[in-house]
This record gives C-alpha cells, structure tokens and sequence, in this order.
C-alpha cells in the first residue's frame, strides 16, 4: 500500500518534472525563434569612429565633440568574412549593405531602411523566403522585397512599382517582387530588401559592405563567440545577447526560476521516498534480523534497501513519463490558439524521459541512503526480539 | 550421572582433552546497561563445552538467560568477558566480517516464533542463507533447497508462501533453512514452543534424525522437559549460572 503510494507520488513528481521542462523548452525555443527570425544571432559592424584630441597634455577641459557616424565599409570585409565562415562555431555568414532610404509610391513617402543582401547567403542566416506572404524571394538588381504594413501604408503589391531615394539624391524605381512578414510591425513598416549591388549604389559603398551577419551553432554561445571575433579581426561584433539583453536577462530569470522549482519538486519526491524507507526499515526490522542471522552482512542488507529505493525511483518515473506525456500531449490539444494550432510546440523530447528516469532512479538511490545505513546498523539481538 | 560426551572443564590452564570440543566457553559473562546505574550481569562466568555430534537441552526458568547465551554463542552478541571458541577459532577476535562469515557457514538458527521470512515462498526460505553467502541464485542452490525440504517432508509444500503453513510446518521449514549450509552447530531457541505436542514431538524427532545423520551439533532451549529428556545432555541455567548437568536416560527408541 505505502509503497503503490509513494510510487504514484515519485510519478507526480516525475510528471511535473517533465512538464515544466518541455513548457520551459517549448515555450523559450518559441520565444527565441521569434525574436531571432528576423535578426542575425551576431552582426559585424566597422569599428565606431571616435574623435580623438590632438593635445595629449591631459587638460581636462577640453571639449571633444563627438563624431558622426557616417554608414562605412567594413574594412578588408571578404577577409574577415571568410575568417569568421572559417570559425568552427559558426554556420553561415552574409554580408549587408545597409542604409536609410525614403521609398516613395506617389503622395505618399516612408523613411525605411534599405537591405542590400546576397540571397544565396542571407536566405541562409534568416529564412526570408519562409516568411513571404506574397510573391517570391526573388532578389534581381531591379527587385525589392517590402514588409507587409509598408506594402499597406504606401498601397503596393507585387509587381508593382516603388522608387527609393537616397539621402544624396540618388534613386533608383524597383518592381516588388515580394511582400514578406517579420512578425513584428516595426520590422514590417521598416525593413525592404534588395540585391547586394542595388544597395551598394545606392548608398554609395561600392564595393563595400556596413556589416556581416553572422548565424552560429548554438545560440547561447553568441556572446562568447562574437568575443572571439572581435579579438582575431578588430571589427565590432554585436550578438544576439547584447542587443537584446533585457530579453535575455527575462530568459534566463525564468530558466532559473523554473529550475528551482524542478529542484523542489525533485527534492520532496526523494524526501517522500527516504520517509517510506525508514518506516519499511522499521517494519521490516525482524526479517532484516533473520537474514543477519542467516550470515547476511552488513553490506547485503544496506544493498537490498539502496536497491529498493532506486527500485522506488525507477517505477515512478515510469509512471511519471506516462503522465508527463500525457500532460504534453493534453496541452497541445487543449491550450491552443484561435486557429487550432497548439499555443506553442511542446516537444516531448525521448532525452527528456531518458533523463528523468536517470535523475529519479538516482534520487530514489541517494534517498535509501540513510534509511539503508540505519537497516545495515540494526543490531541482529534486538532486531529479532523485537 | 556426570559422565557427559565433554565434561565441564575447570577454569585456567587447559587440559588435555579427548575428541576437541566444538564449543568451548570459559568464564563468559554478559552484562547489560554497563556504565549505567542499572548495570545488570544476565550471565556469570559461564563454562562450557559441546561435544561433536552432541544434542544438547539448555533449560531454566524465564529470565535465567537462556536467550542471552544462545545469541552470544550465535554469534550475534558479543560477551562482556570470557572466551567464546568455535572449533577452535577465538570468536573475540574476529572482525564483523569475518564474525558474519563465521555465522553465516558455521551455525544454523531455529528460532523461538517461526521466523521465516513471510513474503517468500518455502523454497525461497530454505535458499535464503545459500543466496546470502553466494550472492546469486543458481539451479545447483535450487537442487539443495529442494533436497533439504524433501529431508523434512515439506517438498510438496515448496511453492507456498511462508504464511500459508502450518506452525509445525513452518518450523520445519526453519529447520531445512538452518541446514542450507551445512552447519556444524544449530542453535534452536525453543523450536517447539508454539506448537501442539503432536507437532512438537515431529519436529524435534526430525532434529534428531538430522543430528544422527549428519552429525550437526544441537543445542536446543526448551521448556519441554519430557522432550528434553530425550536429549545427550540436560544443562540447566539457573540465575545467569551453570546448574546442574543430567545426562539424559538413553532413548527408549
């Protein structure tokens, strides 16, 4: 009876274990992918351009005015670029000439930022054609592809005609090929892109580009990584982390806050366990005094209740990965968004399952210690009087 | 009267003796609460030897420590004097491993209540303390779990659960536990206690047929005195001391 009890409380435990982890998995990897679907995990920009006083005496009072920061090539940028291609942590690079641009459709004019990107390399650091709602992810030298609140403000769709004008004048008509979402409205009134050379004439960088983006294997390591690129070229590398991080501060705040409670949890299942195995060594004192009798060891009896708990551990989260499943699959079908499709992806991931019943078998293990030792220590006279 | 297989030997230098005692206690005392205002001596300077092959009665009244010195001679106490040897071996000596593996192979327990383990089956009982010294089951410790319950009339019954016997059945099956490993010295703490006096009376001709057959030395606490009667020797317990030892009349049978 206590031991179908305890088993079923180690599953709970279990459960909520596996839950609460594929929620955190699921609910941070959607969380990140939004926000990194329309960003580079690291962006390359030319170092800042300071001003710098020419009288080195040390007078204090000197006023030095900041510079402006004009949009700049990123010096010897194929090299660096191939240099951080060649970088074991990163998977893709792109270059981006990039600059403020007025596009223009009649009456109506709208300040955005002009994109000029190689497709080829781009489409491969943030999935453009993914997010095209209309049209293709077509990038000719006449091409441009608009966000879909610009392609409303200013009345176009595809095929149609959009002039964008530089801020020295130049200009150039292009034909929307595509209208794409960002998920963001910012990013949708804001960004259009085009070809690589399109930008760079009109901004005025031929042959140059104003930053790299950068897609690296495993996003946490971004920071580290844009470290290293900063030490081995000199170029200002801005990582996902930085740019964002008070998003990353919340991310690892509920990381922490959810572990804690995984922990807790983790902790009262082998509180639960090591109180049923002291009352089991109790009422198993006399069996426990025959088989001293019976030449048992010290160490027999201490192996059967360590085993016993790991035993404890295991079937409980066997149970427990049923539940957590079960909970998993609950939540896909029952907490979704008005067009049917889950909230957010729960990924009931077979390592998590693997883990726990790992984690739980050595709780129930670490939990059988004391009441074990206890067992190991009974002396056989009183055990068998008793 | 006194001519006992191992007569009691007087304390000091040791004499030479005919065939060696199996147990052999000189001057064992135990005393419980030592250090504590209530410190009291259960047993005094016990001396005491058994024969190879002897079938012994201990008997005395409750609290004469008739318990207290099987349980040191079982190895599960240790006296608070005196010397405990088991086929010679100092037992005092011994480490806690060494005194398990000592217990273990060199002496069988009957106990007073039917003390099989309840959640097993008859046979599972009987392999306990093969199980215990080997570590993993095997078919050749199955055969010799099967042959002692056969020796005991209990082979039928070898799949039942321990709770699902009978008193004297159990204790029979306690018996063939105790013989797993061949012991040389079985110690019964009034084997027949619980039972009727038809079971009691199989149970300890059992004892007896085993002890003619392999050899095992007995020494046996009961109450029962007509049982006791058909024991090699009487040794009385009076007061933590040695009292009188009878050699029993030979058995009619």
């Amino acid at each position: 009876m206590q031991t179908l009890f305890i088993i079923l409380g180690v599953a709970v435990g279990v459960g909520v274990i596996i839950f609460m982890s594929a929620a955190l998995a699921g609910q941070q990897a959607n969380i990140i992918r939004r926000v990194l679907s329309a960003q580079a995990h690291i962006v390359l920009l030319p170092p800042q351009e300071i001003a710098r006083p020419l009288r080195d005496d040390g007078a204090e009072a000197a006023i030095v005015q900041k510079p402006y920061q004009r949009i700049r090539s990123i010096d010897q940028w194929q090299k660096i670029m191939q240099e951080t291609a060649a970088m074991r942590a990163v998977v893709a690079v792109s270059p981006m000439a990039a600059g403020p641009v007025l596009a223009v459709r009649g009456e109506a004019t709208r300040a955005v930022s002009l994109l000029g990107v190689d497709p080829a390399l781009y489409y491969r650091v943030i999935p453009l054609p993914e997010k095209i709602v209309a049209g293709g992810a077509r990038l000719n030298a006449e091409d441009i592809i608009v966000g879909t609140d610009l392609a409303s403000d200013l009345g176009v769709t595809v095929g149609d005609k959009l002039r964008v004008s530089a801020a020295s004048g130049q200009g150039t008509t292009l034909s929307i090929s595509g209208i794409v979402d960002l998920g963001s409205k910012g990013a949708n009134q804001r960004n259009t892109y085009v070809a690589l050379h399109t930008a760079q004439a009109l901004l005025g960088l031929l042959g140059g580009v104003s930053s790299i983006d950068v897609t690296v294997k495993d996003i946490y390591a971004a920071e580290n990584v844009a470290q290293a690129i900063t030490a081995a070229s000199g170029v200002e590398a801005d990582s996902w982390i930085a740019t964002n991080a008070q998003f990353y501060v919340a991310i690892n705040a509920q990381y922490v806050a959810n572990t804690t409670i995984r922990f807790a949890v983790a902790l009262a299942t082998a509180l639960g366990i090591a109180a049923v195995l002291v009352v089991s060594v109790v009422q198993k004192s006399r069996e426990i005094g025959i088989l001293r009798a019976m030449g048992g060891s010290r160490t027999q009896i201490m192996r059967v209740f360590l085993l016993e708990g790991a035993v404890l551990g295991l079937a409980g989260s066997i149970f427990g990965s049923a539940l957590g499943f079960a909970a998993i699959s609950a939540w896909s079908n029952l907490v979704t968004n008005p067009d049917g499709t889950p909230l957010f992806p729960l990924e009931a991931d077979p390592r998590l399952f693997v883990g726990s019943a790992l984690v739980a078998t050595l709780t129930g293990l670490v939990a059988a210690v004391a009441p074990a030792l206890r067992a190991a220590r009974l002396d056989p006279v009183v055990a068998i009087r008793g | 009267m006194a001519d006992a297989p191992a007569s009691v030997a007087t304390q000091g230098t040791r004499e030479p003796e005919g065939p060696a005692a199996l147990l052999r206690l000189r001057g064992i005392s135990k005393s419980y609460g030592t250090g504590t205002p209530v410190e009291t001596e259960v047993l005094h300077d016990i001396d005491l030897d058994l024969a190879p092959g002897e079938f012994a009665a201990l008997m005395g009244p409750s609290g004469s420590g008739k318990s207290t010195l099987l349980n040191l001679i079982g190895l599960l106490d240790r006296p608070s004097r005196g010397r405990l040897e088991i086929e010679g071996q100092d037992c005092g000596a011994l480490d806690e491993q060494q005194t398990t593996r000592l217990r273990g192979h060199t002496i069988g327990f009957v106990f007073q209540y039917h003390h099989l383990i309840s959640a097993f089956t008859a046979l599972e009982n009987v392999m306990m303390p093969l199980l215990l010294a080997r570590g993993w089951p095997d078919a050749a410790m199955r055969e010799r779990a099967l042959g002692l319950l056969r020796e005991v009339g209990l082979e039928q019954r070898k799949d039942n659960l321990a709770n699902n016997l009978s008193g004297g059945q159990q204790q029979r099956v306690a018996i063939a536990r105790a013989l797993a490993l061949n012991p040389r010295l079985i110690l019964a703490d009034e084997p027949t206690g619980n039972l009727d006096s038809q079971s009691a009376t199989d149970v300890f001709s059992l004892m007896r047929r085993i002890n003619a057959a392999s050899g095992a030395t007995f020494l046996m606490v009961t109450h029962n005195l007509s049982l006791a009667q058909r024991c090699d020797r009487i040794i009385e317990l009076v007061d933590g001391k040695i009292g009188t030892q009878a050699k029993a009349p030979v058995e009619s049978a």
